[in-house]
């Protein structure tokens, strides 16, 4: 069992970066009454997607994905189309909400959700 | 250009949302007249494809002339496209009453079709991508336009909003990630397939299934992932809050019923018994969660959006229990709750500007201030009840009697009970608009209020008052539809 988990533990790094990512991007959107720290929360959320992506996509000894005499395996590109879009999506995301933050800090003066929260309901 | 149509239907509304930003160069009122073209042309190319659909069938369309699978492949059939006329026909309905009740910026109307484009394009895709896309068009136009209110607190309901909203349509993304890694395709007929030949058993399949469907609970709220919801309907114009509540969580539960019968297929569903009894538990919950919820409150429109908590719990316990009367029925509701939903915000923003009431306490003897406001309110307010004749009844009854047929008997107590409860918070209202003594005093109203209602948005009101109940003729019409498209769906 021990060289299975080692082997584990060595080849699969990408996915503790992945599930590195979107664990510190939930807590920051959930843990952090700062509404722009929250917005990076989701920022990093959604790079660990982008890194899962393109993890499936790499194979070992894989070529670019552009075909040439040299042949042989290559590395998938659909996952990469897939994440352009995805960050594309993700930069208006964040474009959109640092609007939204603009506004709101431009009528209550505060950026902390917890003094808002008493703002608000008032 | 017939074989073009869905397509159309897509780059029609996008098309169309960048002339109102162009035209604020020269214009600050171009918006409507633009929006309202591109929209009538929509819902015509939408009737149309309603009309292909239902005499020749399935129709698809490979985008770019790349053939599915490797291309993306555009898919209409007769749940699709019933779902489509609906877009169409509200989106229509919600100018007519944002003619006089506003916004009127050029960039409101460039939003709103990009809502109609992100709606559209999710009720036609046949590919699990393209759809995480069309999910967030929707998403960021709708943000936006909750944020369109004039109060600051609209900005904080959009920006919670978009925050929940964006975590829902990446957990969703992120399922994607694991069905593709499972198979290696995108499109939703090749998934089925390969799906299934890797095993429902497998790892990857059940957490993909887990991420996606978990993703679009968010987008259509269920309880406990509602909690953007309440906030973002009660502050938007209501405009937006006719027009969001009554289409997006609509097409998010269209997009989840989607994946659950041309993705996942109803093998999934019986071979991982778990999943199944989930789902169905998070609607029931979401039915008598939602109810509850909306009988405590005190904002009528804090109300409303609560009882759409409840009622798309009852939405997806029909698509759950995957009979073909209880998807019948579940579809009738979806139409039908989106007719009545977005015609009592419309009367709810109605009564507020005729008489200032906004609680259920101000609603109290507001029937004789805004007599055909709140004769729409109550009539709408009974059809969702589910009182025959009316449409709620309708989607309601196949629902149960889908259950009951399907033998799961939890789920048919929860759905009885659910008439009741919403019974609970609707009649509570109507009662006070009809029988209690006001407590808005009229001079009080008439200096706080001061907005005026135009014909076209009691023209709405009263139209989707009335399409609440004669929506029950329509529903043969609609059985035959669905006759065509079910059985390969269901697999019968």
């Amino acid at each position: 069992m021990i060289p299975l988990q080692l082997d584990l533990l060595t080849t699969h790094y990408n996915y503790y970066a992945v599930v590195l990512l979107l664990g510190i991007g939930l807590y920051m959107l959930v843990e952090s009454a700062n509404l722009v720290k929250k917005v990076i929360g989701m920022n990093v959320f959604q790079t660990g997607i982008f890194l899962f992506f393109i993890t499936l996509a790499y194979r070992t000894g894989g070529n670019p994905p552009v075909i040439t005499d040299g042949g042989g395996p290559y590395v998938s590109p659909l996952p990469h189309v897939l994440i352009l879009t995805a960050i594309v999506v993700g930069v208006s995301l964040t474009a959109v909400a640092l609007a939204l933050i603009v506004r709101i800090y431009a009528e209550y003066g505060t950026l902390d959700e917890d003094t808002l929260e008493q703002l608000y309901y008032d | 250009m017939i074989e073009h149509l869905p397509v159309l239907l897509v780059v029609l509304p996008i098309v169309g949302g960048t002339v109102p930003l162009v035209a604020s160069l020269f214009t600050d009122r171009a918006g409507w007249p633009v929006a309202t073209l591109t929209v009538f042309v929509h819902a015509v190319l939408a009737g149309l494809l309603g009309w292909t659909v239902w005499t020749e069938g399935v129709v698809s369309y490979a985008v770019g002339g790349f053939a599915a699978p490797y291309g993306i492949e555009l898919v209409v059939d007769g749940l699709s496209a019933s779902v489509v006329v609906l877009v169409g026909v509200v989106a229509l309905g919600v100018l007519a009453y944002a003619r006089h009740a506003g916004p009127h910026s050029n960039a409101f109307y460039s939003q709103y079709l990009l809502l109609v484009t992100g709606l559209t394009g999710m009720t036609v895709t046949g590919d699990v991508f393209n759809l995480y896309v069309f999910l967030e068009i929707t998403g960021l136009a709708a943000y936006g336009l909750v944020a369109s209110g004039r109060e600051a607190s609209s900005a904080v309901a959009a920006l919670k909003y978009l925050i929940i909203g964006t975590v829902g349509a990446s957990l969703y993304l992120l399922g994607v990630g694991y069905a593709l890694a499972a198979t290696g395709t995108l499109n939703m007929t090749d998934l089925a397939d390969k799906l299934a030949a890797v095993g429902y058993d497998s790892t990857l399949v059940l957490t993909a299934f887990g991420l996606m469907v978990g993703g679009l609970t968010v987008k259509v709220a269920l309880f406990p992932l509602h909690t953007w919801q309440p906030d973002a309907y009660a502050n938007a114009p209501d405009s937006v809050s006719a027009f969001i509540s009554a289409l997006v969580s609509t097409v998010s539960a269209y997009a989840l019923a989607r994946l659950l019968f041309s993705v996942f297929t109803v093998e999934f569903l019986e071979a991982v018994p778990g999943a199944r009894w989930a789902l169905l538990t998070l609607a029931s919950v979401s039915i008598v969660a939602g109810s509850a919820l909306a009988v405590s409150q005190n904002s009528v429109q804090r109300m409303l959006a609560y009882s759409s908590v409840s009622q798309f719990g009852l939405v997806i316990a029909g698509f759950t229990v995957a009979t073909p009367i209880a998807v019948v029925g579940a579809t009738v509701h979806l139409l039908g709750h989106a007719v009545m939903k977005g015609g009592l915000f419309a009367a709810s923003g109605v009564i507020e500007r005729e008489t200032g009431a906004t609680t259920v306490g101000g609603y109290a003897g507001m029937a004789a201030r805004a007599p055909v406001a709140a004769g729409s309110f109550a009539v709408l307010a009974l059809a969702m009840v589910g009182v025959p004749p009316a449409v709620g009844f309708v989607g309601k009854w196949y629902i149960v009697v889908g259950a009951v047929e399907a033998g799961v008997w939890p789920v048919v107590a929860v759905l009885l009970a659910s008439t009741l409860l919403t019974l609970a918070y609707f009649a509570r209202l109507v009662e006070r608009l009809y029988f209690a003594e006001p407590t808005i005093r009229e001079e009080a109203a008439v200096a706080d209020g001061g907005a005026s209602v135009s014909t076209g948005m009691i023209a709405v009101v009263v139209v989707a008052a009335v399409l609440a109940v004669a929506l029950t003729a329509a529903v043969p019409a609609l059985e035959q539809v669905l006759e065509q498209t079910l059985p390969p769906l269901l697999n019968q």
